[in-house]
């Protein structure tokens, strides 16, 4: 007969879960989402360069001043902001971290805590994320730094021989060890697994991926003990690829997106806060509203982690110079109150979103 | 780049996905269950030792003759009735085959399909389970002759160093072949991966493995392309050990049952259908009613398929006499409404029958 209580070791101290579920649940509340900021120094460099921003510490530090000193109103719509490390360590001109700023609007600081993609040997070009050296150590300094949360993406990609069961299985497994590390430093893991929309694959195509893709993610942190009420999921919705010749409607990406996250995603996973990949800042604000509309089973907080999506107009209307500054926190403002209302399903229509494709191939932060 | 066309098969065309989902769904609609009627020639056999009747044929259809022929409002509270092969091709004293006479009722006939456990090289004690020869011809016959569903049990045990990952892997996967060959055949697959109550394990434990073995099931129907929403999930619910010395609330076992069912079903599965395994008919049915009043994400129907909870007191009643019939199908009737009220949360006790309190634990249980 079992020695009952010598047969599982325990994962998380029932308070320990508590808090992780506290923090899980304050990020998906109605009408709230994630900023995500976290570009990587090379990444941003690529958005100042469309604006002819020299890619200086300074500018980067000051163009995060602008989206983090934006009107208190921002709260409303924006629970949490993934921040990049050097980001995590800056401040406001007068000297203000901006972590405290950010605690101060009640907007919960997140980090990136993954140090990018690498190749995978004998594949067809798949990739794997690396940054589990000393994680437990670095997650302990961005908690005590202020940070809720923590966030680390995988990329996937398809064509005709991917994603590859060795992709798949090693994707989902370097996940679970990210978000287990996560948890036992008391930061809630967001979950990334992206299938990336480049290829000319249509939409069941890519639902049958991501159900693919996410049933191995699931199986992996149920492997490792993953306390799942205390992390968010940020998929891919469900799209053809940015090549695909057939055109489909919001309508048909909410179906395919809600039945493809219904197939895979345990009710306990405390919320879905979607990546925008490639989509102009209306389609991705329309997406999800269409999502939200949609009539099937829906457990969970289904709502937004964009990062292109929140600051394609922004940055344009900033171009880089101070006299800017205020209207282009006012358009941050006016896109995060859309995806607000898009994450009640209740989004009235164009709110003078950018519908430029925000398509970068193959993109990686 | 993708030919999306020729990347992946397709399982089932759209029309065949609709009547999937419609039986399904159909099932465990508007408070109510499954009545699990499928007992093998040797356990019915067990349970006619209780009232000192003989094992006959005879015996075994006039039993199932009584349970089909109750009263039409039985219909209220089962939506479908699991056979046995044997009752599959049996019919009523007046020649009404038994597929005809449940179908008359509005009642769903759905059959057992695997062929029992078999034991597992080289482990502790576990098995599998065998049936899958032949059985897309057999699953075509039986959808022919008038089933909807099928049922197939695996089961799995609780001690020291079981179940074993070898154990999990293997109930899992013939799980999941099984639903595949049944969903090509138009039959609901309901899957049963049951987590035996045997040991004095506590109730942490139960939840722990029942999680371990409900991810490992999920992972292996997504690995065969099994249509969730064409699918039943026939679990335990989470309780300790038969033999533990901790005792429980009903509402300790709804939420160690509906956390370990919301960090493992995906919300597509259609509904979710407990066996009641050995609890006594009224714990079957006060336990449905606490996890049905749990207040924590449910997004899937939770109702009942209950074999020894359902009749029980209708075996006891009925005592192989047949001026016993009327009083044993009233035992019946009361716990299918008892049940069915438990399925919505709504069941407010006092339907205690003969045999009411009474544990219907049979140690290491095979059917």
């Amino acid at each position: 007969m079992a020695k009952t209580n010598q047969r599982f070791a325990e994962y998380l101290s029932p308070e320990k879960e508590n808090e992780l579920q506290q923090i899980a649940l304050a990020i998906v509340k109605p009408g709230k989402g994630i900023l995500a900021a976290d570009e990587s120094v090379g990444t941003l460099g690529k958005r100042f360069a469309s604006i002819g921003l020299e890619n200086t510490e300074e500018n980067r530090r000051k163009y995060r001043e602008l989206l983090f000193t934006a009107d208190d109103s921002l709260a409303e719509n924006i629970s949490g902001v993934i921040l990049f490390d050097e980001t995590f360590r800056h401040s406001t001109a007068d000297g203000r971290p901006f972590v405290k700023v950010l605690q101060e609007k009640g907007i919960i600081p997140g980090i990136k805590v993954d140090t990018g993609l690498v190749p995978l040997g004998g594949t067809f070009d798949e990739s794997t994320t690396q940054g589990l050296d000393d994680l437990a150590e670095r997650c302990a300094e961005y908690k005590k730094g202020g940070c809720g949360f923590a966030k680390w993406r995988c990329a996937l990609r398809i064509s005709g021989q991917t994603p590859s069961y060795q992709a798949l299985l090693e994707n989902a497994n370097v996940l679970a060890r990210y978000a287990s590390i996560c948890q036992q430093n008391g930061l809630v893991p967001i979950v990334e697994p992206e299938v990336l929309p480049d290829g000319d694959h249509d939409l069941e195509t890519a639902q049958r991926v991501t159900e693919q893709v996410l049933a191995f993610t699931y199986k992996a942190l149920a492997d490792h003990n993953v306390y799942l009420e205390g992390t968010l999921l940020k998929p891919n919705m469900v799209t053809a690829g940015q090549a695909s010749p057939i055109k489909y409607t919001p309508q048909d990406v909410a179906r395919a997106t809600v039945q493809a996250l219904n197939r895979t995603v345990p009710a306990a996973v405390s919320g879905i806060t979607f990546l925008s990949g490639g989509q102009s800042e209306e389609d991705a604000t329309v997406n999800l509203n269409a999502i939200n509309q949609y009539v099937g089973r829906k457990p969970w907080p289904l709502t937004f982690s964009y990062g292109r999506a929140l600051q394609g107009t922004v940055l344009k209307t900033w171009g880089g110079k101070d006299e800017n500054f205020k209207v282009a926190q006012n358009a941050l403002l006016k896109r995060a109150r859309a995806n607000g209302a898009a994450s009640a399903g209740q989004y009235q229509g164009e709110q003078q979103g950018s519908g430029e494709s925000l398509f970068v191939p193959k993109h990686s932060y | 780049m993708a030919s999306s066309s020729s990347r992946f098969q397709q399982y089932l065309s759209p029309e065949k996905e609709d009547e999937l989902r419609k039986i399904a769904n159909t099932i465990v609609s508007k408070r109510r269950g499954i009545l699990a009627a499928d007992e093998s020639v040797a356990t019915i056999g067990k349970r006619f030792d209780t009232i000192g009747l003989t094992n006959t044929e005879e015996n075994r259809r006039k039993y199932r003759e009584l349970l089909f022929s109750t009263d039409n409002s039985i219909a209220d509270s089962i939506s479908g009735v699991i056979l046995f092969d044997e009752t599959f091709r049996q019919s009523a004293s007046d020649g009404t085959p038994f597929v005809k006479v449940l179908q008359n009722k509005g009642i769903i006939p759905g059959i057992k399909v695997d062929k029992g456990v078999v034991p597992l090289a080289g482990t502790l004690n576990e098995c599998t389970t065998q049936g899958l020869d032949g059985l897309s011809e057999r699953c075509a016959e039986y959808k022919k002759g008038g089933c909807g569903f099928a049922k197939w049990r695996c089961v799995l045990k609780i001690s020291d160093h079981t179940p074993s990952y070898q154990a999990m892997i293997e109930n899992a996967n013939v799980l999941a072949r099984y639903a595949s060959i049944c969903q090509q055949n138009g039959l609901v697959p309901i899957v049963e991966p049951e987590v035996l109550p045997d040991g004095t394990h506590d109730l942490q434990t139960a939840q722990r493995v029942t999680e371990e073995v409900l991810a490992f099931q999920y992972k292996a129907l997504a690995d065969h392309h099994v249509f969730l929403e064409g699918t039943l999930l026939k679990p335990n619910m989470v309780t300790a050990g038969q033999s533990c010395t901790k005792k429980y609330t009903s509402q300790d076992i709804a939420r160690a049952t509906v956390e370990a069912l919301n960090r493992t079903v995906p919300p597509a599965v259609a509904g979710i259908t407990f066996l009641s395994g050995g609890q006594s008919e009224e714990d079957a049915t006060l336990n449905l009613n606490a996890i049905n009043q749990y207040p924590g994400r449910k997004p899937w129907p939770l109702t009942f398929s209950y074999g020894r909870a359902l009749q029980a007191s209708v075996i006891k009643a009925w005592g192989g006499k047949d001026a016993n019939i009327k009083a044993a199908q009233e035992e019946l009737l009361k716990r299918a409404r008892a049940n069915g009220a438990a399925a919505v949360g709504e069941y407010q006790g006092g339907a205690a029958g003969a045999a009411g309190g009474q544990s219907l634990f049979v140690a290491n249980h095979s059917y």
